[in-house]
């Protein structure tokens, strides 16, 4: 392990590519709107993608209000309750999360991390956001057309989301899935800009182990997504082929309001098969960005290497492959072959190993450290307690025994929004406190950023810690109303009223995070170039914040590994991944 | 600082409230002890790792806190260490996943003795069918339901004609005899739901679906729908009744079989023999007779 070692930085030998020219767009229009640059495409997908997110956001205050206070607000019906629990789902999901994820910080990061000047294919790269725009619109869209958007749950299971009984049969299920196989055409556009750029331009000296986790968590997350949403995609186009031509892919033969319908012999298991094939890799296409980025930020902020880089490297990898054979984890009490049960259970508690390696070394990276509790290092370990929440409740539903009492409980709707709701958004939030002052040239609110951290913390925790016990209770999920149930106690209801309070009281203080972002755009300290003193190259740009091509004149040379903080011998507790080794300044006297 | 007290009081107030929260499992009425023990096995390794790292993560913050004079230690990797790490995690995934593949091989396994019992589920109720004296249900299809056969009965079997037909949101079963639940939808998703039971299985149009279970405990337990299966899946609700075995066969008794509720459906069989043409009967693929429903209604009113 002499990665980040001084006596090893051998320089490797130029690439045999020579730098490609860039597109030097001159007019607003081709600058700021229809732009190549990865970092313009990188606000514009993540302003988008935080806009259609705040919609999901409203919609689960109004189905909160709703569960917390049923028949209180005239406005919510069953009817839109599904509504917004669908759209809700959905919209957090893919609209919000994956977009900001590859999207958002993949663009930004990638060029700039790996010493690019830009994506590889920056045409097809500006291509990709102005399809996923209309993904969205064609989205937002169904909220206006007769019937409304589609009831049918995120997972948009068959029969019933093209039946009647199903709000948006007509108009919105087929928006939807419109919508979603736009989204895939745009999605692949991007994903294999990030793969190439990633393999094919990284800087000189820039090996694959010498990338930042993530790099690392990004890039595979993107092959996973190239992998995962063709699945997604047959299945939405063979669903529209079933409510517009009457084809029966999905549809066995079936009775409705005493008719026999026309359909016959479809399989609906064959689309929740499909569904969860790419279902459940895009959890890690959340979660390995996510995981990457927060062994970065605590790396920084701890002043120390990641823990175990190498095997860090390798887990991702590993949770990646093995995210391809749990899918139907999700499906033991689908109806399908129970004997199935013993390969998945056995496969979903195997990826909690490297899971459970890549929790421990984070935490690694926090013991010996000299730890900064920034804004960005606080979110760290808020994701650290939450990931671990919803890795542990994981467990249980991913034993099948253990899953089939709390399936379609409470206790799942807690699980993942532990796992991949809360603990996404609290790293997007580090990320954003994080790498805010390289793309605006200053930082952020120290004193809002506590008190946004604070609340958002303590507020996630206590609307999905107890959950998980109305879930043993037997609480079912996606009811719009609990009414009656002799199981259910009273108590049951008082601290449904308290999860509500807190959410609106989470979502309200949202607001000073924004306000933090717009005010600080302009009146924010003056950050610097390398505010948090880190080692990797979108810190070593010329300006801040990167102008287009990112590195001015020259492209930084890489000589070593992301993580060379506190090295013995060196005199600033960082070293720069560029920084010649004959310019490091020693301590020790030593050259 | 802060963040490392709040965190020792997470770990706490965490365990506080696995204890003394009043939500927990309902009293269980089924012989799936063993789905909970794994449960408890689950809270107990998770719950020592949960705890264990918040408290060294906390430990960590508050211990190594941001000094200018001091350095990080710089340690790349730690082979040992990462290999213990491993070593005793894989030990815990085995020791949660043995007791929960030992109840599911149970759960797989349907004895012999069980009892059939049909769950139909419909856009939003529930009803049963049971088998008659010769135990065993009659063949059965989607495409035969209609007004005078709701369960699609195959007239031309004869196990079908005895079966006892539940046409209420009220199940009864038999307190310690084995039941196979086997579960059909005639339109969309639904899941059979009892959370006393603790199993739980979808109903899927299409195909016949089932688990197995044994009520252990006499009592009215509320049936509740799963899966959602649009507006009004919240309020598809029944009740389950478990009774001993004198009030079972009382209960029993009262109900009316396939015969005697729809004589002229069930008689169907012979009517076809006698009148052949009268019956336009299509054979569809499998082994499912297909009738549309104009066909059926027409051809089983007859006489
Ligand atoms: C604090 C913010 C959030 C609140 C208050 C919230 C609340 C809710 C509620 C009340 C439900 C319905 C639960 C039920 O079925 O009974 C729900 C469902 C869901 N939420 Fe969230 N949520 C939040 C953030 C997120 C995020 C960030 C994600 C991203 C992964 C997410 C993903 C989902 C999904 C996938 C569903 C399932 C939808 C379905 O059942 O079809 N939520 N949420
Ligand atoms: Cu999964
Ligand atoms: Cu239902």
């Amino acid at each position: 392990m002499s990665e980040g070692l001084l006596d090893e930085t051998q320089v490797i030998p130029p690439a045999e590519l020579e730098e490609v020219d860039l597109y030097h767009a001159h007019s607003f229009w081709t600058k700021y709107v229809f732009s190549q640059d990865a970092k313009i495409i990188a606000i514009q997908y993540s302003g988008t993608a935080i806009t259609i997110g705040l919609v999901g956001l409203v919609l689960s205050w109004l189905m909160r209000l709703q569960l917390g206070f049923p028949d209180t607000f005239s406005f919510i019906d069953a009817d839109t309750y599904y509504q917004h629990v669908t759209m809700h789902g959905m919209i957090m999901v893919i609209y919000l999360l994956t977009a900001l994820f590859l999207g958002g910080f993949g663009n930004y990061l990638i060029p700039l991390m790996v010493g690019a000047r830009d994506m590889v294919f920056p045409y097809m790269n500006m291509l990709s956001y102005w399809v996923y725009l209309l993904a969205v619109l064609i989205l937002t869209a169904s909220f206006f057309v007769p019937g409304g958007p589609t009831g049918a749950g995120w997972t948009l299971y068959p029969p019933q989301a093209i039946l009647e009984g199903t709000p948006g049969v007509e108009w919105g299920i087929i928006l939807m899935l419109v919508s979603l196989v736009v989204f895939i055409i745009g999605f692949t556009m991007g994903g294999l800009n990030y793969v190439v750029t990633v393999l094919q331009s990284r800087s000189r000296g820039m090996t694959l182990m010498r990338m930042p986790l993530t790099v690392w968590g990004i890039f595979t997350a993107t092959i996973l997504a190239l992998l995962a949403f063709p699945a997604l995609f047959v299945a939405g186009v063979m669903m529209l082929l079933d409510r517009l031509i009457g084809t029966s892919f999905f549809m066995p033969e079936i009775i409705q309001g005493g008719e026999l319908l026309s359909t016959t012999n479809g399989s609906p298991l064959l689309f929740q098969h499909l569904f969860w094939f790419f279902g459940h890799p895009e959890v890690y296409i959340v979660a390995l960005p996510a995981f990457g980025v927060v062994s970065d930020i605590i790396s920084v902020h701890a002043r120390k290497n990641i823990f175990g880089y190498r095997m860090m490297v390798w887990a991702i990898v590993a949770i990646g492959g093995l995210s391809f054979v749990v899918w139907a984890h999700h499906m033991y009490v689908s109806g399908m072959n129970p004997y199935f049960g013993f390969f998945f259970a056995t496969t979903t508690l195997i990826i909690a190993v490297p899971t459970a390696l890549k929790m421990y070394n984070w935490v690694l990276t926090l013991w010996k450290g000299n730890i900064q509790l920034t804004i960005p290092m606080l979110f760290c370990v808020a994701f650290i307690l939450t990931f671990l929440n919803g890795g542990i409740t994981g467990l249980f539903l991913g034993n099948v025994a253990v899953d089939i009492p709390l399936s379609d409980t409470l206790f799942v709707v807690a699980h993942f929004h532990m796992v991949m709701g809360i603990a996404p958004v609290l790293v997007i939030f580090a990320a954003v406190y994080h790498w805010f002052p390289k793309m605006s040239g200053r930082m952020l609110n120290e004193g809002w950023g506590q008190f946004h951290f604070w609340i958002t913390f303590i507020g996630s925790y206590l609307i999905y810690f107890p959950m998980h016990y109305l879930g043993f209770v037997g609480v079912p999920r996606r009811y719009f109303e609990i009414g009656e149930t002799s199981f259910i106690p009273p108590s049951a209801t008082t601290l449904n009223e308290f999860i509500t309070i807190v959410v609106l009281i989470v979502g309200v203080a949202q607001i000073v995070f924004i306000i933090n972002i717009i005010a600080s755009i302009w009146t924010g300290k003056p950050a610097g170039d390398n505010p948090w003193n880190a080692t990797t190259l979108e810190w070593q740009t010329a300006t801040t914040p990167p102008g287009h091509g990112n590195f001015g004149d020259e492209l930084p040379v890489t000589y070593r590994w992301a993580y060379a903080y506190s090295v013995p011998g060196v005199e600033d507790d960082f070293v720069p991944q560029n920084l010649a080794p004959g310019d490091v300044k020693r301590s020790d006297g030593g050259q | 600082m802060l963040i490392a007290i709040v965190l020792v009081i997470i770990a706490i107030g965490s365990v506080v409230f696995h204890i003394w929260s009043p939500w927990w499992f309902t009293p269980l009425a089924s012989n799936w002890g063993s789905l909970d023990n794994a449960i408890v096995i689950t809270f107990w390794i998770t719950g020592v790792v949960y705890v264990a790292l918040i408290l060294f993560m906390a430990y960590c913050l508050y211990k190594y806190r941001y000094k200018k004079e001091r350095r990080a230690d710089y340690e790349p990797e730690n082979s040992k260490l990462e290999w213990t790490l491993s070593i005793l995690t894989a030990l815990g995934v085995v020791g949660l996943l043995t007791p929960g593949l030992i109840a599911w091989a149970d759960f797989v396994t349907v004895p012999k003795n069980a009892i059939e019992v049909e769950v139909l589920g419909k856009q939003w109720d529930w009803s049963y069918r049971l088998p008659g004296k010769d135990g065993k249900l009659g063949k059965s299809s989607v495409a035969l339901i209609n007004d005078d056969n709701p369960f699609g009965i195959d007239p031309k079997d004869p196990n079908g004609k005895d079966d006892v037909l539940i046409e209420s949101d009220d199940l009864h079963l038999q307190l310690d005899q084995p039941v196979k639940m086997l579960l059909r939808s005639q339109d969309v998703l639904h899941d059979f739901y009892v959370p006393q039971f603790r199993a739980k299985m979808d109903l899927v149009p299409g195909m016949i679906t089932f688990f197995w279970m044994t009520p252990t405990r006499a009592g009215t337990f509320d049936v509740l729908c799963a899966e959602l299966c649009g507006v009004g899946h919240h309020a598809m609700r029944g009740t389950v009744i478990v009774d001993a075995k004198g009030a079972y066969d009382k209960w029993l008794s009262g109900q009316e079989t396939f015969a005697a509720l729809y004589p002229n459906t069930a008689k169907v069989k012979q009517a076809a023999k006698d009148a052949p043409a009268s019956a336009p009967v299509r054979q569809a693929s499998q082994d499912k007779p297909i009738l549309t429903a104009s066909e059926s209604t027409q051809s089983l009113r007859v006489q």
